[in-house]
């Protein structure tokens, strides 16, 4: 792994009135990271993402993507420069196909999105690039049927394929696989694992499994302030990390335990 | 080719009934000349509901005054036909020009808000719009509006008869024209960012689209087609009334594209037809209640869907 920094926030800070969401975060991302950003439930680490992709404006603080400040540039304008997220609960063109929603991704992502004179299907390399797409995601035979009936795990693929298609250099990946079915979850999984090795991906995951088998590097949130950062190794021996985080499902296995024992 | 660009090329290439709809179009003044004047109004209307359907059917923009537009487009080609020239073609283009600027302005406040919010701001400027025409009588006429107007002919040989022969022909080609370049907008790069927008503007932002550039873009243009409508209104009628700016119009050209379906472009001319059909065969039989019959069919229609609609042996079946 390159030791370059693609993605850097230094003092971020969000506040919602009198409630501190982000508290002073700093995270660096290097070059082609598999990098995971875990914390309990509340640790501010939807807030973050809306922050790097610009949804949320910050209070404080600054992130540069590929050393220029992106911290008051518009959503849209951040995808442009490399910053692409999925979404938890998948965020997909309902009417369209796969194929017709990977075209139009493409075609954006090239600068062609403000195109009116001519058909989307004009461009080969478009298209060229959209059936690659299909193919890398296992979404080729479905291509041409409206997303709105496609299987659950087939449309978690094609939440992640549109991210890819807007060619990203940090892809945000949030619970990649929240709630697909065990049958598609396979599938799913080897597509994460086979991203561009160049992409560097901010993973933000429960799944511990996952996480442990994906990162190699891991920043813990809690309360909106990194606890720690360190590799997968250094985070699971940490007695910090134990206490708040993965202390707490001890806690309540020993809790189990002790009931099932009555 | 590759296999994925024939597929695209497949879901957009011309089908089989589309010559034969627009010759049968085409066709309608000479076969039935009786029957030219309404032809006329009829592809007004038709006119009128693809560029609703752009904003609607495609942009996801709820649009209950696009009226305003339409008015706009009429009032202004009759002030050019009565202090500037008769030149009809002159007059549509100042038209189509003023109400794509209106509908510039306009844009910036459909912007924000929900669904009902755009549904009272809409309504809200056709509703100025229409007071204005009433309070400044000097220039619109007030509630008498501007009658008695001097068209020139058509490409200065095409006098507008009685018969409605020419003015059918006229709005029926700025029906095909402007059908032609809603139909290259929509199955370009730019139609496919607006209907991501209109089925999901969340992910659409996340995919780098412009999403406010792109409905400012789309209203601008949807107007400018409503106040080509509305020209074409006022030049082949030689008047215009603030009917052509009343909530009533705004409402009536949401039904015919609602009838004819929504995110179609054909789903316009389809439902300013089979509109303009019921109103005209309804109110010959019953002159008074014909609205009601309007009324029921749009009920049976949302019930049993437009698939469904011609096949009244389905209905009892669940949807």
């Amino acid at each position: 792994m390159s030791q370059e920094i693609v993605l850097s926030c230094r003092g971020l800070v969000k506040k919602f009135g009198g409630i501190t969401a982000t508290n002073n975060v700093t995270l660096d991302v290097r070059r082609g990271a598999r990098h995971a950003l875990i914390g309990p439930n509340g640790a501010g680490k939807t807030t973050l993402i809306n922050l790097l992709t610009g949804v949320l404006e910050p209070t404080a603080g600054t992130i540069t993507l590929e050393g220029e400040d992106i911290s008051r540039l518009a959503p849209h304008q951040r995808v442009r420069r490399g910053m692409v997220r999925t979404f938890q609960i998948n965020q997909l063109f309902a009417s369209m196909t796969p194929l017709e929603t990977l075209a139009l991704v493409v075609s954006q992502q090239r600068g062609l999105g403000a195109r009116w004179w001519k058909s989307i299907a004009s461009e080969p390399a478009v298209a060229e690039r959209a059936q690659q797409l299909l193919e890398q995601f296992h979404l080729a035979e479905v291509a041409t049927q409206k997303t709105e009936h496609l299987a659950y795990g087939k449309r978690r693929l094609l939440e992640i394929a549109i991210a890819l298609a807007c060619e990203p250099r940090v892809l945000l990946l949030d619970e990649p696989v929240a709630g697909v079915p065990a049958g598609e979850r396979e599938e799913l999984l080897q597509t994460v694992a086979a991203l561009p090795a160049d992409v560097s991906v901010l993973l933000i995951e429960h799944d511990m499994d996952l996480v442990f088998s994906f990162a190699d590097r891991m920043t813990v949130l809690v309360n909106g302030t990194v606890l720690t950062e360190g590799t997968p190794d250094e985070i699971e021996h940490n007695e910090d990390v134990k206490a708040v985080y993965l202390g707490h499902g001890d806690e309540i296995n020993e809790a189990v335990q002790a009931v099932e024992a009555r | 080719m590759s296999l994925a660009q024939t597929s695209l090329k497949q879901a957009l290439r011309m089908r089989w009934w589309e010559p034969v709809l627009w010759i049968a179009l085409f066709a309608s003044p000479l076969l039935l000349p009786a029957q030219a004047p309404i032809i006329n109004e009829t592809a007004i209307w038709a006119l009128f509901a693809l560029s609703l359907d752009l904003v609607l059917g495609y942009a996801g923009i709820v649009s209950l005054g696009h009226a305003a537009f339409f008015g706009f487009g009429a009032y202004t080609a009759a002030l050019v036909a009565r202090h500037v020239s008769p030149d009809p073609h002159l007059g549509l283009l100042v038209a189509i020009v003023a109400s794509a600027l209106l509908g510039l302005a306009a844009s910036f406040t459909v912007l924000r808000g929900t669904d009902l919010t755009r549904l009272m701001v809409t309504l809200g400027l056709a509703l100025i719009l229409l007071e204005l025409g009433n309070k400044l009588d000097w220039l619109t006429g007030g509630t008498d509006g501007i009658q008695g107007l001097t068209i020139a002919p058509v490409l200065g040989k095409f006098e507008f008869g009685l018969d409605g022969r020419v003015a059918s022909y006229f709005t029926l080609t700025l029906l095909l024209v402007f059908f032609l370049i809603s139909r290259m907008i929509v199955n370009s790069p730019f139609g496919a960012t607006l209907k991501a927008i209109r089925d999901n503007k969340l992910r659409a932002m996340a995919i780098g689209v412009p999403v406010n550039a792109r409905l400012v873009a789309i209203y601008t243009v949807a107007a400018g087609i409503a106040g080509a409508a509305g020209a074409a209104f006022t030049l082949t009628s030689g008047y215009v009334s603030l009917e052509a700016l009343s909530f009533d119009r705004s409402a009536d050209v949401m039904l015919m594209v609602v009838i004819g379906g929504i995110g179609w472009l054909y789903g316009g001319i389809l439902g300013a037809v089979v509109f303009k059909v019921i109103q005209d065969v309804l109110s010959q039989i019953t002159p008074q209640y014909w609205m009601f019959w309007i009324g029921l069919f749009l009920v049976v229609l949302v019930l049993v869907g437009r698939d469904r609609l011609l096949r009244p042996w389905t209905w009892g079946r669940k949807a």
